[in-house]
């Protein structure tokens, strides 16, 4: 259900946003590069010994000992020289690379946490974590492994060729005709077998969901005993991915081939025309063996070098697709924003408000004196809860679709931090951590103490079945621990909102999953506590609704009727009929086998 | 309820594991015979190029001729061009063994699990099993084909290396090999440190998504209660640890590898020393020593590699144990071999003997408990269901309704006691005769991706156009169908996503009429279709559970009010039964669930209309 037009960045911006990102580890990076291509210098100087003692032995029968132990302690020397630069940049790349994707992560984290709560209601949640750990690992390698690859080798490929055209310019002219030809071909056919791959990767995804629609709907499957039919679907699926890789295989097959073919053959052809040239005396057998060798140094890196440029192309999507969660727009606090009064009344004044086409809420005015409890009565299931969004700024009335005060002041204009943590909102489907139930609890007070916290537990009515838990408020929940029970979660919910420092407390339909007697029990454990804050119930349980101070019944969005529960019950209104029902079903009527249909 | 662990792993090599791949290897010899010519060649081919140099500088440059230079050049060219032949057909090789084996694996694996029991599923979270069904087979597969190949190569490029060496020059042969034990020494050191390393980053990443998981799933209460700053902080601790991870490992990785070049070029020096000392001596050609030096130089990369190869290759154990293990996994309900051979298994089933069913259930004696259970959740629970009843089970959720309609179905099988169908103990026909005569509508339907049509179809599958329109229409379902957007062809999404669930019950309702069973299990299926609806159903419902047995696991009042018998539930247990009204009278349990649910829906019907 997302409506995204691809968003798209230009180089400009994915520069700056790599460059963002490189704070605090562009100096590992220089290094990194620096030791590279200082290894590269070495390694070149190698054949250069080879070159050298070849030839000095040749002319030279006598002073061959003392060259010879010049030779070995030179290329020695060079892979200690080697060694250390390599040594440097595997260590300098590591820091850069590992600071690098902790930049990122750290920020796509946080801003996620920052997104407005329509963000989040819009975008599904596979996708954005498809986005903030696989695209952020493609960006990664791609900074971290092909771009300073790519700068290594194109160093390689001019120092070498430099070295070739010193050496020898006919020869060397042959060997670097072979540079571009290498790199473009490989680029080429790599970009092309990709396309492919994206088409092989794409019936993968439909075997994995073949296999899991299959063991999740296990029930089905087996109550219309239809396991051969399951099989033979997935193996259609199987057999159809397995053949698309085969033919892909092919594919690759003389893709690494023609790489192997256009390798040898600049190899081959380099031996041959150096044989050619040194037999007629334009090169000594040294510099044959140098030349030859450098020649074959070259041709890997160019191959690769083809793959890594056409592969691009990915790490630019994948930023893309990162950038899209960044470029979202922060919550933001405006500098003039003030803290929540400290006592006020709450007002709905004139408030409408809705989903897309769907108005949830019209033209809704009431107030809620400071200290007082209030219950709402909501006559449709969905909206319900848009009321507490609104109020605790989830989500912003635009100008036009009226206010909410409290104590005057008009909530877009109080910092949100400041009314969230003063607002206790305890949900239906209360949301818990994968920590420990006590880190739960102390989520908003992570110092709180014991006593406070067990406190909190007892006036939900939670304490008890916390303490039967074999690790008791050390209970890890959540995937990789103790599964809870609806109502359980409700209650621990409710304790995390309790040792909060809020003013307002909020609950939404939040003792649904509770069996009524509890229900009763914490109620009146809250009444006791929540002395001098102000209370919002939204129920549809009379038990609940009718010990507030004041009743609002909603009715498709507008206000149908405010009062206490004594005025409510005396007039005609939804209110008074779920106060019947409840209040006085009737058994008689019941075991009379009533038809349910009529009002008692 | 206990959370699901996950097996610890042997971590030593362990033959008997690997050998279990056997039989699904036996199926590709010839590709392995193919893969392993072909990687020979190409290797030996390698091994030979170096000796091509030499004979160019022996009979072309050191004798200062060109003669018989062309055809020289035309078997160098001819090698190249076999070379580029073996590299296609040993990958080819390759590719058709690792995709074949990963298919074999994921077939058997997959029909292996359509066997097994509830219990195993009610216990296994889907992800475990997606994971053994497509990651580790391909892993698997994969490392099979492929790291075979480059470990195969580099043992033949190696060999023959050395062959050439000793062949060139025995005594300068056995410096090189002489270096060979510290690069062992060093690579069996490091290794173990580097994979302990990686696999604790391994960890760390998972974590890391998991962190990303909960923080967007949990959004919402980060936001109502201002804790977006912990939040950060926490995860920032993790990145932190990954970091250093990360460090480490690359720390280890930067003094393995340069001090295998170290020791590697110290061999060359040493052949450098000695083998051009020999050439001053007239003892060596100089041609000799260059090709020499090339293999000395080319064969330390293989051996380092191999190690790293070997190590990720015995890394595959795990997923070979995890795969063995699920495959080992015995059903805990199944068909004896007389049943079987009289009404076939589940993929031959030998409808010829199946008998009509027609639903008379009786459970005999029958105790029960789940085998992840503590206690016995029936006690010589016996009961005479006729053909044609209608069964309702009431109680609160998670009471454990479904205990007895996962007993009838033999999902689970009872502990002690019988459970008849017509008459006879279920044991004696097989799972799939009584499962094709049931039909099931869950209250979280289950929908497969594909068009309604085929989802519907599900219920029978040579059934045709006008029957599935018809079943539709039994439910109402064509009201819903037509609305969408390409009607009758409409893609239900994954899992059935595109459909409100209310859509989706209507759709599995259509489906299990048009199975035609003669049992019915309704579990709460009509909880979110609304009122109207429901009410249009509801006539469709009583047409078709009349002369069928069905189960009701509802609370709607209409429905429990029709049903011949109810079973009330509490804790596991059944409580009470008896026919409606009769319970009403007794004022027990069952009473107070009614009046509670007469409550309710009374006071939904004021806050709808």
């Amino acid at each position: 259900m997302e409506h995204q037009t691809p968003f798209r960045m230009t180089i400009r911006e994915k520069m700056n946003m790599i460059l963002r990102y490189l704070r605090g580890c562009k100096r590992s990076f220089v290094l990194a590069l620096g030791c590279s291509c200082l290894g590269t210098v070495f390694h070149s100087l190698t054949p250069q010994v080879i070159r050298y003692t070849v030839d000095e032995i040749l002319v030279k029968p006598d002073a061959t000992l003392a060259v010879l132990v010049q030779a070995a302690f030179a290329v020695l020397g060079f892979a200690v020289l080697r060694g250390i630069t390599n040594y440097g940049q595997r260590v300098e790349l590591a820091k850069g690379s590992e600071r690098f994707v902790k930049n990122i992560r750290d920020e796509v984290y946080d801003h996620i946490q920052r997104l407005s709560f329509s963000w989040h209601v819009a975008h599904s949640t596979g996708d954005m974590i498809q986005r903030a750990t696989s695209d952020v690992e493609v960006i990664r390698r791609f900074v971290c492994n092909q771009l300073v690859e790519v700068v290594r080798t194109v160093f390689l490929i001019g120092l070498y060729l430099w070295i070739m055209f010193s050496m020898n310019v006919k020869l060397a002219s042959i060997a670097s005709i072979f540079v571009p030809l290498i790199c473009i071909i490989s680029g080429v056919f790599y970009r092309k077998i990709s396309y492919h791959f994206k088409e092989a990767d794409e019936a993968e995804g439909a075997l994995t969901t073949c296999a899991q629609e299959n063991l999740t709907g296990v029930r089905v499957v087996r109550a219309f005993g239809r396991e051969k039919y399951e099989i033979d679907r997935f193996q259609e699926k199987n057999e159809f991915f397995s053949d698309l890789w085969i033919r892909l295989g092919k594919i690759s097959s003389i893709y690494w081939a023609s790489g192997t073919l256009m390798t040898c053959s600049q190899i081959l052809v380099i031996v041959l025309a150096g044989t050619w040239e040194t037999v007629h005396g334009n090169l000594t057998l040294g510099e044959f063996l140098a030349f030859v060798t450098y020649n074959e140094a070259l041709s890997w890196p160019v191959r690769t070098l083809g793959r890594v440029l056409s592969d691009m192309s990915k790490a630019g999507v994948s930023m893309d697709r990162v950038g899209y969660i960044l470029k979202a727009p922060e919550e933001v606090d405006h500098p003039g924003d003030v803290e929540l009064p400290d006592e006020g009344d709450i007002v709905f004044d004139h408030v409408t408000f809705g989903y897309g086409d769907h108005t949830v809420l019209k033209d809704v005015s009431f107030t809620i004196p400071r200290g007082t409890t209030f219950a709402i009565l909501w006559s449709t299931g969905s909206g319900k809860s848009t009321m507490v969004h609104l109020l605790d700024r989830l989500y912003d009335l635009n100008d036009d679709q009226g206010t909410i005060t409290i104590g005057g002041v008009d909530i877009r204009k109080i910092r949100r931090s400041d009314l969230r943590r003063k607002i206790g909102l305890v949900l239906q489907e209360p949301f818990l951590f994968s920590q420990t139930i006590r880190e739960n609890i102390a989520a908003t007070r992570p110092l709180a103490g014991d006593h406070e916290i067990r406190r909190a537990a007892e006036i939900a009515c939670v304490d008890e079945a916390i303490t039967e838990f074999r690790d008791g408020y050390e209970t890890l929940v959540g995937e990789r621990g103790v599964t809870l029970s609806g109502g359980q979660k409700q209650r621990v919910a409710i304790a995390r909102t309790l040792i909060s420092d809020a003013k307002i407390m909020i609950f939404d339909d939040s003792l649904s999953a509770v069996d009524a007697e509890t229900d009763t029990k914490i109620r009146t454990a809250l009444k006791e506590n929540l002395e001098g804050i102000t209370t919002i119930l939204i129920s549809h349980r009379v038990t609940t609704l009718m010990q507030a101070d004041r009743i609002l019944v909603l009715d498709e969005g507008r206000v149908q009727n405010i009062g206490t529960h004594a005025e409510l019950t005396r007039c005609p209104g939804i209110y008074r009929d779920i106060y019947e029902i409840q209040m006085s079903s009737d058994d008689r009527r019941l075991l009379e086998g009533g038809d349910g249909n009529g009002r008692i | 309820m206990a959370a699901f662990d996950e097996k610890e792993y042997t971590q030593s090599f362990d033959l008997s594991i690997w050998k279990r791949l056997i039989p699904f290897l036996k199926r590709y010899r010839l590709a392995f015979v193919g893969m392993l010519i072909f990687n020979a060649v190409c290797a030996s081919i390698d091994v030979v190029i170096p000796l091509f140099q030499r004979y160019a500088i022996r009979n072309f440059i050191e004798a200062e001729t060109l003669e018989g230079f062309w055809p020289y050049a035309a078997a160098y060219a001819g090698v190249v061009l076999l070379q580029t032949l073996s590299v296609i057909a040993f990958t080819r090789n390759s590719m058709h063994i690792e995709m074949n084996l990963g298919k074999d694996l994921k077939r058997e694996l997959f029909n292996h699990l359509q066997t097994l029991s509830f219990s195993f599923y009610n216990v296994t979270p889907v992800g475990y099993l997606l994971t053994r069904v497509m990651a580790d087979t391909n892993r698997i597969a994969g490392m099979i084909a492929w790291n075979m190949t480059d470990l195969l190569w580099s043992i033949f490029y190696v060999g023959g290396g050395f062959g050439a060496m000793l062949f060139l020059n025995w005594k300068l042969a056995l410096v090189v090999l002489l270096i060979v034990p510290v690069i062992l020494a060093l690579t069996g050191y490091f290794q173990e440190k580097i994979l302990r390393w990686n696999r604790r980053i391994r960890k760390l990443n998972s974590r890391i998504t998991g962190s990303f998981n909960e923080g967007i799933t949990g959004a919402k209460t980060s936001k109502t209660l201002v804790i977006e700053d912990q939040n950060t902080n926490a995860f920032r601790k993790l990145t932190e640890e990954a970091e250093l991870a990360g460090v480490k490992a690359a720390r280890l990785n930067a003094v393995y590898i340069p001090l295998v070049l170290f020791f590697s070029t110290m061999a060359v020096s040493i052949v450098l020393l000695r083998g051009g000392y020999m050439v001053t001596e007239q003892l060596l050609e100089i041609a000799t020593l260059s090709t020499f030096l090339t293999y000395a130089v080319g064969i330390f990369e293989p051996i380092q590699m191999t190690a790293a190869n070997i190590a990720e290759f015995i890394s595959i154990q795990a997923s070979i144990e995890r795969v063995t293990d699920l495959l080992d996994r015995t059903p805990d309900i199944q068909d004896s071999p007389e049943v079987i051979g009289r009404y076939g298994d589940l993929f031959h089933p030998r409808k010829e003997n199946w008998e009509p069913l027609t639903g008379e259930i009786e459970f005999r004696d029958v105790t029960f408990r789940y085998p992840d259970g503590g206690e016995d959740v029936l006690k010589h629970f016996s009961l005479h269901i006729p053909a044609g009843t209608t069964v309702a089970i009431v109680g609160e959720t998670g009471a454990g309704k479904s205990t007895l309609v996962n007993l009838a179905c033999r999902f689970f099988e009872p502990t002690s006691g019988q459970i008849l169908i017509d008459g006879k103990d279920y044991r004696e026909r097989s799972q799939l005769w009584l499962h094709s005569n049931i039909g099931y509508v869950l209250q979280n339907p289950h929908l497969f991706s594909g068009t309604v049509r085929e989802n519907i179809r599900y219920g029978r599958l040579d059934a045709t156009e006008e029957e599935i329109r018809a079943a539709a229409k039994a439910v109402s379902a064509d009201i819903v169908v037509e609305k969408l957007e390409h009607g009758w062809d409409s893609d239900v999404g994954e899992g059935g996503d595109r459909l409100s669930t209310g859509e989706k019950q209507l759709i599995s309702f259509a489906r299990a009429v048009l199975a035609d069973p003669r049992i019915f299990v309704l579990d709460e299926a009509t909880s979110s279709i609304d009122t109207q609806t429901e009410q249009l159903i509801q006539e469709a419902i009583d047409h078709l559970l009349k002369d069928r047995t069905s189960f009701l696991i509802a609370h709607r009042l209409s429905t429990i009010r029709k049903a011949d018998l109810i079973l009330v539930v509490k804790d596991g247990k059944i409580v009470e039964q008896g026919k409606h009204l009769d319970l009403l009278k007794k004022g027990g349990y069952h009473h107070d669930l009614y009046s509670k649910q007469f409550a309710e829906e009374s006071q939904a019907r004021v806050l709808k209309n």
